[in-house]
């Protein structure tokens, strides 16, 4: 569980790290704690899942991913775990989930979310997938965005 | 898109992550790079304000946080979707919004510090357009090792 430091360390650093020779003994400074407590925490919300990872944040757009295509599979909920876990290890895939179908406008349970430079880049990824997966997805779509109508950063309050 | 030289393209290829947790971690960082740490911070400073990287430190994972995350999509008729997308983003709770090419073509994701909000977010957004939204929580995760390669 995360303490109020811990949460002041996130509103102090969601924005990134202190761009200067020791951030860490910047970061003491600001909330008032020493080096070695930030680097202990950071190293336990690392640890724990907390932090995902420490490092560049890339914007996909501005580098050129312009195109981001939601791929959508049926897969047996019997199979979907193991299946799961082979997409989501694919060096393309971003994010992979499973997620509760609304049928029939939605029959699909795993999602693997796959970026690219263009339209066809991404597609040809999805067939990738598409054979990793074999005769395990009845049946599969890819939805491309067409617009971005809003997009805010993770904001967590102190 | 301007295009990158290779001291940009090894800092966004080599260090999305494992960034050190040291006195000097620019300095130990930029010493597998063979850059000096000077270089690094003006470097990702550069980065940063171009625009190529969203941010460098650390990628906060917010259902770890306590908050609750969750996907939703409604089916918006065509001539309606400009004002749905308004009262849907009107929310502060939206994090972000698609639109995307199929018959569900409004997809954004609730996020929230407190896992009940999500719901009475749905809920209002409900009320408010007078369309269904079906909500796609996650119901598992899987590990992704995803890099972006420039």
């Amino acid at each position: 569980m995360l303490d109020a430091i811990d949460r002041k360390l996130i509103a102090a650093t969601q924005g990134g790290l202190p761009l200067v020779a020791e951030p860490y003994r910047a970061l003491a400074d600001e909330l008032g704690l020493d080096e070695a407590e930030i680097v202990r925490r950071l190293a336990r919300l690392l640890e724990d899942g907390a932090i995902r990872r420490i490092g560049a944040i890339p914007n996909h757009y501005a580098l050129g991913y312009t195109a981001n295509g939601m791929s959508v599979w049926d897969i047996a909920d019997e199979a979907v775990a193991d299946i799961g876990a082979r997409v989501g290890a694919l060096d393309f895939v971003t994010h992979c989930y499973e997620r509760p179908r609304h049928p029939p406008l939605w029959p699909y349970n795993l999602f693997a979310m796959v970026h690219g430079r263009t339209r066809d880049e991404v597609r040809a990824k999805v067939a990738e997938i598409a054979v990793l997966v074999g005769p395990a997805a009845r049946a599969h779509e890819v939805l491309f965005s067409t617009r971005i109508l809003k997009k805010t950063g993770l904001r967590i309050a102190a | 898109m301007r295009s990158l030289d290779p001291t940009e393209k090894a800092i966004i290829n080599g260090l999305q992550g494992g960034f050190p947790l040291t006195q000097r971690p620019y300095r130990d960082a930029g010493a597998k790079l063979g850059l000096s740490e000077g270089e690094m911070i003006e470097e990702i400073g550069n980065l940063v304000a171009g625009g190529q990287l969203s941010r460098f430190g650390p990628l906060w994972n917010a259902e770890a946080l306590g908050g609750a995350v969750c996907l939703a999509a409604i089916a918006v008729p065509r001539e309606r979707f400009d004002e749905v997308a308004e009262r849907v983003n009107a929310h502060p709770e939206i994090a972000h919004n698609y639109e995307r090419d199929h018959e569900l073509n409004m997809w954004f994701v609730v996020s929230t510090d407190a896992p009940e909000r999500v719901d009475q977010v749905i809920a209002q957004i409900e009320h408010e357009t007078g369309l269904r939204v079906r909500a796609m929580p996650k119901t598992r995760e899987f590990f992704v090792g995803f890099r972006v390669e420039v």
